[in-house]
């Protein structure tokens, strides 16, 4: 591991990687700037001129091997972050103690302005933890002894993970045979198991550290699921919720907002909606005669097409709140069509806030509240138009 | 000095890679085999002599055993009773039995092979030993079954014994291919222990190729119906019954838990004399014969 630029190695320029697209940490390219750094080393003060110029001084990370990113690399790394942070924060002339990540970014597109068009491919001074990736920690001491004693099949976590839970079954399968000879079997219960689902592949990855495969997988959850079938006691409990994950109730995600007052005392709510380019924000008042009022124009006016109107009308038909309600919209974008669907949208989500929530639930399942995601398809090349061809000539 | 690079040089005799952590443990540092070779006649200094007893003491600590026959007495964890009582001798029907399987076999009855137990008393008194020694060594040990009704009990005595086991998918290149599975600097078994040298698929396993391939010394448990050829040292035995499996979880675990703490006696002890000596301030005293060890 021993380079003999190390001493020339700048703490500055040390970790001012480019990072290039085959990886994060796996170029560090031989500045031809000079610079001057003062160093303090162990009390005393020495300038050191610094500027990696030769080709034969750079150290390809790459084939160094697993030997650099061990624990004690990256606190080096770390300190020699720390200390060049406070040196920039001297030079730009600001408060070490305060210099956030967003001054040290301005301050190197200052000090290093790059012409370069990938922004991955300019100058950063990052925390080492953004810039090496997370690794496994060594897996074996220093007598080369590994430290799980499933090391050798290759997914220690896992089969451990496995071997345990298989003790635990063995040993429930135990209980449940002296406590059958006694006649004290519990009755199962699963109300603990409604609204919550198996951890999902990626999810038990991520918990372990390491690859699974699609079976293993199902292996794990037959396992669990097998654990279940025993009279469990409250550790295997609590075990087993550590694999579960509450599953979201869909229909009870909508967020009534409550209803606001203005000057006058007359409560309202107000709401937004959209259909394909149109965005309407639309405001409805508690008392009223079924006045409606569009962008400050009169809905007969605005939308002269009956089909349009009917749009508008059908949240409150639906309610049976016909002439209920005062409504004043501003709608902006799309077409006729697309504004009206828009204005109804809004009123729905407006009208949540007035109406009780089996009337809210009647709404989602009517489609009111949905919004309609059907946008224009777009032309592709080679046909006249989204979907239609040119016409197809035998010869 | 002379007889004991001797018989180390022997067990160097194979991979030198592997052996190369026997090096580490065995010296206190690289440079004491240098100083102990008195090439130049003169009176080495005082630290000098302190390395020198450093690796006289590790020297000596690793001999010692090989100069008796059956220094950790394997001989009494089992006799021939005990292997009858766990049904050790009971192998496969006739139609099963591997041609190279024959020279292990007392008979036949009903059709279904008895296992020469004569034979295997033996077998398994030089494999028990054989891992003792290697135990004592501070040598990797792992215990290789491919029979998923006994997955659970061998884990948990490899937990016990603080060795390794491997008893799930074999993938392709563990041993072969180690360095790149695993890192570069990664140690391999020092032997491998086979409870069934059949996979599920009653093909050889993998490992015992591998471990021949990569001169990793494999004790293995064989039954009449599994081929001898590639394992070190075979125990022919029953390996189907769940008592057989657990007596033989037992044989070994005890083994190496008897060797271990051998080994962690006979450092304290070593290292007593060692001290009485220095207090003493006699360097050129002769070291005088350790007692016999009992356990």
């Amino acid at each position: 591991m021993a380079a003999p630029w190390a001493p020339f190695a700048a703490t500055f320029t040390n970790f001012l990687f480019i990072r290039g697209r085959s990886g994060l940490a796996r170029s560090r390219v031989a500045w031809k700037a000079a610079a001057t750094e003062r160093r303090t080393v162990a009390g005393t003060q020495v300038l050191r001129l610094i500027h990696t110029t030769s080709p034969t001084q750079k150290k390809n990370v790459a084939t160094s091997g697993r030997e650099e990113c061990t624990v004690a690399f990256i606190k080096k790394q770390i300190e020699e972050f720390n200390i060049g942070k406070r040196h920039l924060a001297n030079m730009m002339g600001e408060d070490p103690e305060t210099f956030t990540q967003e001054d040290i970014d301005r301050a190197i597109t200052y000090l290093f302005p790059s012409g370069l068009f990938e922004k991955r491919a300019r100058p950063i001074m990052k925390h080492p933890d953004d810039i090496f990736p997370k690794r496994r920690a060594l897996q074996w001491g220093e007598d080369g002894r590994p430290f799980h004693f499933l090391f050798y099949t290759g997914k220690p976590s896992y089969y451990s993970l496995m071997h345990e839970v298989y003790g635990m079954i063995v040993d429930l399968d135990k209980c449940s045979d002296h406590l059958r000879a006694k006649g004290l079997l519990p009755q199962k219960k699963n109300q603990d198991l409604i609204g919550s689902r198996w951890l999902i592949k990626e999810e038990l990855e991520e918990m372990l550290v390491e690859k699974l495969s699609d079976q293993d997988h199902m292996r794990f959850i037959q396992l669990l699921e097998r654990l279940l079938t025993l009279p469990c006691g409250s550790t295997e409990e609590e075990y087993i919720h550590k694999f579960r994950r509450a599953i979201p109730v869909q229909s009870k995600t909508k967020l009534i907002e409550p209803l606001q007052y203005d000057e006058q005392g007359m409560a309202y709510s107000s709401g937004e909606g959209k259909r394909k380019t149109a965005k309407a924000k639309v405001i409805v008042y508690e008392h009223g005669s079924g006045r409606i009022k569009v962008n400050g124009i009169d809905y007969l006016l605005y939308f002269p097409v009956t089909q349009d109107r009917e749009q508008l009308m059908f949240p409150f038909h639906f309610l049976d709140r016909l002439g209920k309600h005062d409504m004043d919209c501003t709608v902006s974008g799309g077409g006729r069509s697309a504004q009206a669907g828009a204005i109804r949208l809004a009123t729905a989500n407006a009208l949540c806030s007035f109406v009780s929530e089996d009337e809210v639930e009647w709404l989602r399942q009517a489609g009111l509240l949905t919004t309609d995601p059907r946008v224009k398809e777009r032309k592709k090349p080679g046909q006249e138009g989204a979907r239609r061809k040119f016409t197809w000539k035998k010869r | 000095m002379a007889l004991a690079p001797a018989p180390l040089a022997l067990l160097r005799a194979g991979n030198l890679s592997r052996f190369h952590w026997l090096d580490f443990l065995g010296k206190a540092s690289p440079w004491t085999s240098q100083h102990s070779l008195r090439m130049y006649g003169s009176v080495p200094a005082a630290g000098i002599v302190q390395q020198e007893d450093n690796s006289d003491l590790s020297d000596k600590i690793l001999t010692e055993p090989l100069k008796h026959s059956d220094f950790f007495n394997v001989k009494e964890l089992f006799s021939l009773k005990t292997l009858f009582d766990a049904r050790v001798h009971l192998g496969h029907k006739k139609g099963c039995r591997h041609r190279f399987m024959e020279p292990y076999i007392f008979g036949t009855r009903l059709e279904q092979d008895i296992i020469d137990l004569d034979q295997t008393v033996r077998h398994l008194q030089l494999a028990l030993n054989f891992t003792a020694h290697l135990a004592y060594r501070k040598g990797i040990i792992l215990f290789v079954s491919r029979n998923r009704q006994f997955t659970h009990l061998i884990e948990k005595m490899a937990v016990d014994c603080g060795e390794y086991a491997h008893t799930r998918y074999f993938k392709g290149g563990l041993l072969t291919n180690a360095p790149v599975q695993f890192g570069p600097q990664v140690r391999l078994p020092d032997l491998i222990i086979f409870f069934h040298t059949l996979n599920n698929v009653f093909e050889p396993h993998v490992a015992v190729r591998d471990a021949a391939k990569m001169n990793i010394p494999t004790v293995g448990i064989v039954d009449t119906n599994c081929n001898p050829c590639l394992i070190t040292y075979p125990i022919p035995g029953n390996d189907d019954s769940p008592d057989s499996i657990k007596l033989f979880c037992h044989l070994f675990g005890t083994t190496i838990k008897r060797a271990k703490a051998k080994r962690k006696q006979m450092e304290f002890l070593y290292s007593q004399q060692n001290k009485q000596r220095a207090k003493t301030g006699d360097t050129y005293q002769q070291q005088p014969g350790p007692p016999q060890l009992e356990t």
